[in-house]
């Protein structure tokens, strides 16, 4: 007898399917049996009220995160990490390849995707590297890393040095249908520095990085993207100059698309300074910009240039952040406050409507990554996100799942959340402050 | 005053004048057979000294001194912290002893502000990476102010490599909170994005950056930086930059010429114009140990009317 979940009232929003509205779900077993008005209770059936108001949506999905496992569980695992993403309405997320060792064999691939499945929290999609090590040096094995799971490659934090490294890479993954995910920032423009070049970082004395770092290796790589016929995904575009390579490339028919982090569509520079001077939550890579940058990622979300919200959810322990800021690493956290800082800052200032939303958190990581989700259509996997769009929320810190505390938003009061999480037709979390009871 | 003074911005226009006038009582101290004052006898004070300095930690340490305080030198080579206990951890350490207050001087900016959040003592900046030297700001208003009566109005042109020095960031800060014209130059190289917005001209063309100034000041130029490609060589930075009596001869009569230290003779600075008439270099360090006994004084508690 398969169990049988019938998610009945709320407002069902599945673009892909064009729905928006009353419609309930029924859930058999980990598949979506069926979606309608009104579905008839059938025996051996659990139904859930989902209150008015509440959104149910396909599972997000992050398609930037560091769960950090293998190497340095200290600051995340994988176990902690898919914690922290469901809780933060994710029902899956794709993992970069920078741990210790590299995620740049099967044997990496496969540890994560078993400690993914110990967890059984949210779905884990690793993305394996593009050389060797993460040294620029020699391809690596990318189709054993397809064969063993990964769903794209990347060198995340380490950009493809040579031009003509890039090239190969996206000749040879195409072969696999792989995309390529690029962390734009040219090494020697980039340099030592901190923060983003502007007038803060001169007040403060910290070494700046211009936009151009970022832009600069974008356009090399839509350049490329157009020889090979690759496909290209531009990680955390933070500059206003990567939103316009990202158009040009886009008008040109290049196979191209970008994300965009909340951090920055919502802050800027100007959190070098205050409230907390040279606070390290605030350094990340690529760094907060200046607020024209910020207002032209808010207008890429708009217009549609821009295709994903991921967060880069990058943990780091306490301790390594609590030093000078020039010394700190690079990054924040960002599952558990991605749904309320997209709703506060985007929905209910009319930036986007919930449906684009969706489209941004869910249906376009799914569709660039080609995995399951994206969507309510009947046979897909039961993976789908409680949203509360009017919850108000406060950014505590301390009592999120990550094992890392390092947020710029501590603290913070949002409009916006998450009332609960189902992967695979399972409850894996709930929050105990909405209004949904199970 | 604030708890700490990390940065010029920690004080008004008014606690800048109190501070001058504070260190105008305080030089006359130094002028005594016996220069010597209980004014902090019982304080503590702890020069924690990250990066190696001559001038201001003897500075301050002739000034502690003068005051009574009692004092300790802690210098960190940059080596061990790499290997050694955080910032965070050694401010702690230094906190468990209870000293009244920390003078640092740290390569990286804003270090002040991380023992700041940490630490109850007062914690002064000696000097912070690229940021701020507040304590040297200071005695360059304080020589500026002795020669000139006055800051504001004045055209005050700050010449070198702005962006590496934490002086110019607190003499910017400083002179235009007094109502000085401020304008900078140096190789476009060397210029941070954004300075304009401190309140200053930019200029590359130093002929015109120093015409009709009322004051000069020169900063360091530091021979590493030629690694970063800044420029071609020290020669053709005299060339171009370098402050010559010609070019002296283009401000006011009475200009006076400034330099923090250590001076690179024949790089930013020849060594007429250094030992020169127009020079008040010397008197710039004389100066330093009455306004640092100003700011240890203030910031213990004390005000001009004790």
């Amino acid at each position: 007898m398969m169990v049988r979940l019938l998610l009945k009232g709320g407002r069902l929003l599945d673009p892909v399917n064009g729905r928006d509205g009353a419609f309930d779900l029924m859930i058999e077993g980990d598949r979506i049996a069926r979606v309608g008005r009104d579905l008839p209770i059938e025996t051996d059936t659990t139904v859930v009220e989902v209150p008015a108001g509440l959104l149910i949506c396909p599972g997000l999905i992050d398609m930037h995160v560091h769960l950090r496992e293998p190497g340095q569980e200290h600051k995340e695992t994988v176990a902690t990490g898919t914690a922290s993403a469901v809780a933060g309405g994710f029902t899956a997320v794709a993992c970069m390849p920078n741990t210790s060792p590299v995620n740049d064999n099967a044997g990496v691939t496969e540890y994560i995707l078993t400690k993914a499945a110990e967890a059984h929290l949210a779905r884990v999609y690793p993305i394996g590297a593009v050389s060797r090590g993460q040294k620029g040096e020699q391809l690596a094995d990318i189709a054993e890393l397809k064969r063993a799971g990964c769903v794209a490659i990347t060198d995340d934090g380490h950009p493809v040095a040579t031009a003509m490294l890039m090239r190969r890479a996206l000749e040879y993954a195409g072969m696999f249908n792989l995309p390529i995910i690029e962390h734009c920032e040219e090494q020697t423009l980039k340099a030592d520095g901190v923060a983003h070049e502007g007038a803060h970082a001169a007040a403060l004395g910290l070494r700046g990085i211009p936009g151009e770092a970022e832009s600069i290796m974008a356009l090399r790589d839509i350049a490329l993207a157009e020889l090979t016929h690759g496909t290209l995904h531009i990680a955390h575009m933070s500059a206003r100059q990567t939103l316009d390579a990202v158009r040009w490339g886009k008008t040109r028919g290049v196979r191209v698309t970008a994300e965009v982090t909340p951090h920055h569509f919502i802050l800027t520079d100007e959190m070098l300074a205050a409230p907390i001077a040279y606070d390290t939550n605030v350094k990340m890579n690529p760094p907060l910009r200046e607020a024209a940058d910020r207002d032209a990622m808010l207008t890429g979300i708009a217009d549609g240039s821009v295709d994903v919200i991921a967060t880069d959810h990058a943990p780091h322990a306490f301790d390594e952040k609590h030093v000078e800021f020039d010394r700190a690493p690079f990054g924040i956290t960002g599952l558990e406050t991605a749904v309320s800082l997209c709703f506060d800052r985007l929905v209910h200032r009319g930036v986007v409507s919930a449906a684009r939303l969706i489209e941004l958190l869910s249906v376009n990581p799914a569709r660039i990554l080609n995995v399951p989700g994206g969507s309510l259509s009947e046979g897909a996997p039961a993976d789908i996100s409680i949203l509360a769009p009017d919850l108000p929320v406060t950014v505590e810190a301390k009592t999120m799942k990550s094992k890392s505390k390092n947020t710029p938003f501590d603290g913070w009061s949002l409009r916006g959340g998450v009332a609960a999480t189902i992967v695979g037709g399972r409850f894996v979390y709930v929050n105990p402050g909405s209004s949904l009871k199970i | 005053m604030k708890k700490d003074l990390l940065s010029i911005s920690d004080l008004t226009s008014d606690e800048i004048y109190l501070v001058l006038d504070t260190a105008d009582a305080m030089r006359e101290i130094g002028q005594r057979p016996i220069k010597k004052v209980p004014t902090l006898r019982g304080k503590t004070v702890v020069n924690l000294f990250y990066e190696p300095s001559t001038r201001t930690r003897t500075s301050f340490e002739i000034a502690e001194k003068r005051l009574s305080a009692d004092t300790l030198n802690i210098a960190v080579a940059a080596s061990s912290v790499l290997k050694g206990e955080t910032l965070a951890d050694t401010a702690m350490n230094i906190e468990a002893m209870s000293p009244d207050m920390i003078v640092i001087r740290h390569p990286s900016s804003g270090a002040g502000h991380l023992l700041s959040r940490i630490c109850r003592s007062r914690i002064i900046n000696a000097g912070d990476g690229m940021h701020e030297h507040p304590t040297q700001a200071l005695l360059d208003a304080f020589t500026i102010r002795q020669h000139k009566q006055r800051i504001e109005g004045l055209k005050v042109t700050i010449v070198g490599d702005l962006l590496h020095s934490r002086v110019l960031r607190s003499n910017v800060l400083l002179l235009t909170k007094l109502g000085a014209e401020v304008w900078v130059a140096g190789p476009r190289t060397l210029v941070p994005a954004g300075i304009e917005q401190m309140g200053v001209r930019v200029s590359t063309d130093i002929d015109r950056a120093v015409a009709d100034a009322d004051v000069i000041m020169m900063l360091r130029i530091q021979q590493e930086r030629m690694n970063g490609a800044f420029f071609p060589s020290l020669r053709e930075y005299f060339e171009v930059f370098g402050m010559t009596r010609a070019r002296v001869a283009r401000a006011k009569p009475d200009v006076i010429v400034m330099h923090p230290g250590p001076m690179n003779r024949g790089v930013e600075i020849a060594s007429d114009v250094a030992d020169g008439p127009a020079s008040v270099i010397l008197e710039q360090v004389a100066n330093g140990v009455a306004v640092r006994m100003a700011v240890l004084y203030l910031l213990a508690g004390g005000s001009e009317a004790d």
